[in-house]
């Protein structure tokens, strides 16, 4: 038994050791956005299929999160790339540019946001002021602000079908929910409720009529699945994973489709980006491999692989600069 | 005062206050009680057993179908011309097995349908070439049948997943086509096919003309050798039918097929609401009745690191992942643990300090887990800068978790031993540290174990201290050492839950399932040393 102790000890101090050192990495770390994950995640294996370098790791971790791990500084211990579903801020570059960080700036394609429901549902046609009627947390009835007074979306505008209003959606950490918020709610703010209150417009009711459902979307869909009248929010490439059982709505008269989304037509769409990190260049082996692989036209354009996995491709022209400023690692701010 | 004990019954007898009558009614309503109690405690056991039922059947039978995955053989051509034996890595295999693939179908010559054919295959078949080519080179230099796994929406098809197939039919009547290939006109005998249409979804125009987008049924007839989709039906003279189509697969002549010749298929999941197309379906099912698809079982799933495509991910790297944080978790917290449990239980002076240490560790047992992952995050990671997702942070962190319960445990076993065997000891004149080691250790060894795989199999199940630390990463190779990149078993499982494809539901399934394999045998050692060495004094 002594002779156990002693061993399983000596064990532990020996791994204890081994820990202090770190060795040299040789495989490119990835964090971000939880909506360009999947897209990430196919590049990176399709990049350690090839043999000639380890797969990079890919971790989810929000697009603020991945943000902070990225812009922490240069060196073994912190991200080569990181995923995001909006645009750098102004203050996240700057923390960066302080602590030696330029990113290089990849837009990857598009995503759309997506209101769906159960194929068994009643199809709808919705504008963004329907939407913002529906959702927010207080709207203008004959010129005064209130909290929200409707319960049905028949309340909201008498096309639509007299059933409750009850629509699952991403909580406020997401990207999804920030982008939601900026593309309907800002964009078909009433101008009663902006003048009332500097944040009205991105404020989402809190009576239960929205319900925040949580990042799982597969989750999401089986709700819906279960009833009929509610509706969901989520990107485009779970409705088109899930078609045979979910219907997305028309937003302004346009249905998010493929093609409307990637011509621009669909109006609640956004851009996603990758940013790689200029000072590892060199440094870290595969991240030259990992950025011609992403901007090649087998990943990212319209037959590409990525489109199967729901990625809306950016236009030719737009493909070819971006493509072009990542092979020149043009740096942000530099 | 003995009234209140006694009265007298009817006879003059004296009547107890246990056998009179309202004795009888109270003892009755005890009785009744008991047996409510009894029924309603075998209820509740009932319900959660019918629970634990349920949940289990549903995972089993969600994961089953992952136990088995779709292989399709195509004669593949290894020759000299295609693969340059001097340099393996130059080939493109995944070319070579599309073109055997697309050799099986000369019909199929548009850009787009060859498309949805290569679909059919995994992606990552040019990879599984290259690996056994490597492995036994005397694959190369003629053509050898190959098989290649299924891409997933055509394995979930023929796993029945993805769509409702009904079965061919034979058609009551004559079937005239007017071509063998292309956009076709077919003539039916009768117009039953209309009424069928009719009642599958198919859109009413003008001229009583039906239409069958894509947001119908798919009717497809087989006749002739080929297989025909039909897109739009329109009564014909003397009561026939007349059909336009398109040719999925060519037929072999324009001869019109007789009653009971031509085969009618009705698919009834529209084909804009599924991810897999006629075509597809078509084709999967002439390879298939060609013999050529095979179901064998799923060696990916299990002996592979993760993957994107559902038909290529295995568990592998998630079990090693969890197999190497596992032994640096029991290599930290069980010598600590074990030790610190004997230094207080045995040694140390009962004082406010010593009851104070024991007060932080029955509180630090019910901390949350994910407090542990911060405390990993800044201690490990930003103190000491040791590498992201590495077994060795995530076993280090579930140590700093399992040590509260293992110290518990250790120190009640340690309590249990009688105090007669320590006397005994010292009384022969062993000194302290041998009476401890020599003789309360071993019998408080098998309670000490006990304690620490339930501690492990707790620590096997966290998910959430990991996801402070990196764990909860995409990681395709399979970790090779302690600060190797590396996820575990309830992570991976936590990813595939989120993961779009259809696919990966049964994977998921899978996982847990052997998840919870690996916690009944650790429970089942705990259970077998505990019957073993315990002794009863």
């Amino acid at each position: 038994m002594k002779k156990f102790l002693l061993t399983a000890s000596a064990a532990a101090l020996a791994l204890a050791a081994s820990a202090g050192y770190a060795a040299a990495r040789d495989q490119i770390q990835i964090v971000g956005s939880s909506t360009v994950f999947p897209f990430t995640t196919a590049v990176a294996e399709k990049l350690g299929q090839g043999g000639k370098i380890k797969t990079p790791v890919v971790e989810s971790t929000g697009t603020g999160g991945g943000m902070k791990l990225f812009c922490q500084g240069v060196g073994e211990n912190t991200a080569d790339f990181t995923n995001a579903s909006r645009a750098i801020k102004d203050s996240e570059l700057e923390t960066c540019k302080a602590n030696g960080v330029t990113p290089v700036e990849i837009k990857v394609g598009f995503d759309g946001i997506v209101l769906a429901n159960s194929k068994a549902g009643a199809v709808v046609d919705l504008t963004k002021e329907q939407v913002f009627k529906a959702l927010a947390k207080n709207v203008a009835v004959d010129g005064k602000v209130v909290p929200n007074p409707y319960k049905n979306w028949s309340d909201v505008d008498a096309s639509l079908p007299a059933t409750k209003i009850e629509v699952l959606g991403p909580p406020p950490t997401s990207g999804t929910r920030d982008a939601f918020v900026e593309l309907v709610m800002d964009a078909a703010c009433q101008e009663e409720v902006k003048a009332a209150n500097e944040k009205g417009c991105g404020e989402i009711r809190e009576d239960g009529a929205f319900v925040e459902a949580g990042e799982n979307d597969n989750l999401i869909v089986q709700k819906l699945e279960a009833n009929p009248n509610a509706f969901g929010i989520f990107g485009f490439s779970f409705l088109d994973q899930n078609a045979d059982k979910l219907q997305g709505h028309k937003v302004d008269g346009v249905e998010p489709t493929f093609e409307n989304i990637a011509s621009g037509d669909y109006g609640v769409s956004r851009s996603l980006y990758v940013y790689a990190k200029k000072e590892h260049v060199g440094v870290i082996p595969g991240m030259q491999e990992f950025i011609a692989e992403y901007t090649s036209e087998g990943a990212w354009g319209p037959d590409g692989y990525l489109a199967d996995k729901g990625l809306i491709p950016l236009p030719d022209a737009e493909r070819a600069k971006w493509a072009e400023n990542a092979k020149a690692l043009k740096g942000m701010g530099s | 005062m003995t009234d209140a004990i006694a009265s007298f019954g009817a006879g003059g007898r004296p009547v107890s206050i246990h056998t009179d009558d309202a004795a009888k009614v109270r003892l009755k309503g005890r009785y009744r009680t008991e047996t409510w109690f009894k029924w309603l405690g075998a209820a509740a056991v009932a319900l959660a057993g019918l629970f634990l039922v349920l949940l289990l059947s549903t995972i089993v039978t969600q994961a089953i179908p992952a136990l088995r995955q779709n292989y399709l053989t195509l004669p593949i051509d290894l020759s000299a011309a295609k693969v340059d034996p001097a340099k393996l890595d130059a080939a493109n295999y995944d070319a070579i097995a599309q073109e055997a693939l697309t050799a099986k179908f000369p019909d199929v010559t548009s850009r787009q349908d060859k498309r949805l054919l290569r679909g059919l295959i995994s992606t990552g078949t040019g990879v599984f070439l290259r690996k056994d080519i490597a492995a036994d080179p005397g694959m190369l230099g003629g053509t050898v049948d190959y098989a290649v796994p299924l891409d997933d929406f055509a394995d979930l098809y023929l796993k029945g997943l993805l769509a409702d197939v009904g079965s061919d039919e034979a058609i009551s009547t004559s079937v005239t086509p007017s071509e063998t290939s292309g956009d076709i006109d077919l003539t039916f005998g009768d117009d039953a096919m209309l009424t069928l249409a009719r009642g599958h979804g198919a859109t009413e125009g003008e001229n009583g003309m039906l239409t069958l987008t894509s947001g119908a049924s798919s009717l497809l007839v087989a006749f002739n050798g080929g297989t025909v989709k039909l897109t739009a039906l329109s009564p014909g003279a003397n009561g026939t039918a007349v059909a336009k189509g398109t040719v999925i697969e060519a037929l072999d002549s324009t001869a019109p097929a007789a009653s009971g010749q031509a085969f009618l298929r009705v698919i009834d999941t529209p084909e804009a609401s599924r991810k897999i197309s006629d075509k597809m379906i078509v084709w999967l099912d002439t390879l298939k009745s060609a013999g050529l698809i095979e179901s064998r079982f799923n060696s990916i799933f299990f002996f592979t690191g993760a993957s994107r495509e559902p038909e290529l991910a295995g568990v592998w790297g998630a079990v090693v992942g969890s197999f190497l944080t596992m032994i640096v978790t029991l290599a930290i917290a069980f010598p600590i643990g074990v030790s610190a449990a004997i230094y207080l239980e045995e040694f140390a002076p009962k004082n406010r300090l010593t009851t104070i240490i024991e007060v932080n560790i029955n509180n630090l047992a019910a901390v949350p887990s994910i407090v542990f992952g911060l405390l990993g995050l800044a201690v490990f990671l930003n103190f000491f800068g040791m590498p992201r997702s590495a077994p060795v942070v995530g076993g280090m962190v579930l140590a700093l978790m399992t040590l509260p319960i293992i110290i518990i445990a250790s120190r009640a076993s340690l309590r249990a031993v009688p105090p007669s065997i320590r006397e005994a000891a010292l009384g022969i004149g062993a000194s302290k540290v041998q009476t401890v080691f020599h003789h309360v250790l071993p019998l408080a060894m098998p309670g000490i174990m006990t304690g620490t795989i339930l501690g492990m199999a707790h620590a096997l199940g966290e998910t959430a201290p990991l996801l402070m630390i990196g764990m909860v990463a995409f990681i395709v190779d399979i970790p090779g050492g302690f600060t190797d990149p590396a996820t575990i078993l309830p992570v991976q499982i936590f990813m595939w839950a989120d993961f779009p494809e259809a696919g990966f539901q049964q994977k998921t399934s899978a996982a847990i399932l052997i998840l919870l394999l690996f916690l009944v045998i650790m429970n089942a050692i705990a259970v077998i040393l505990r019957r073993r060495f315990e002794r009863r004094w």
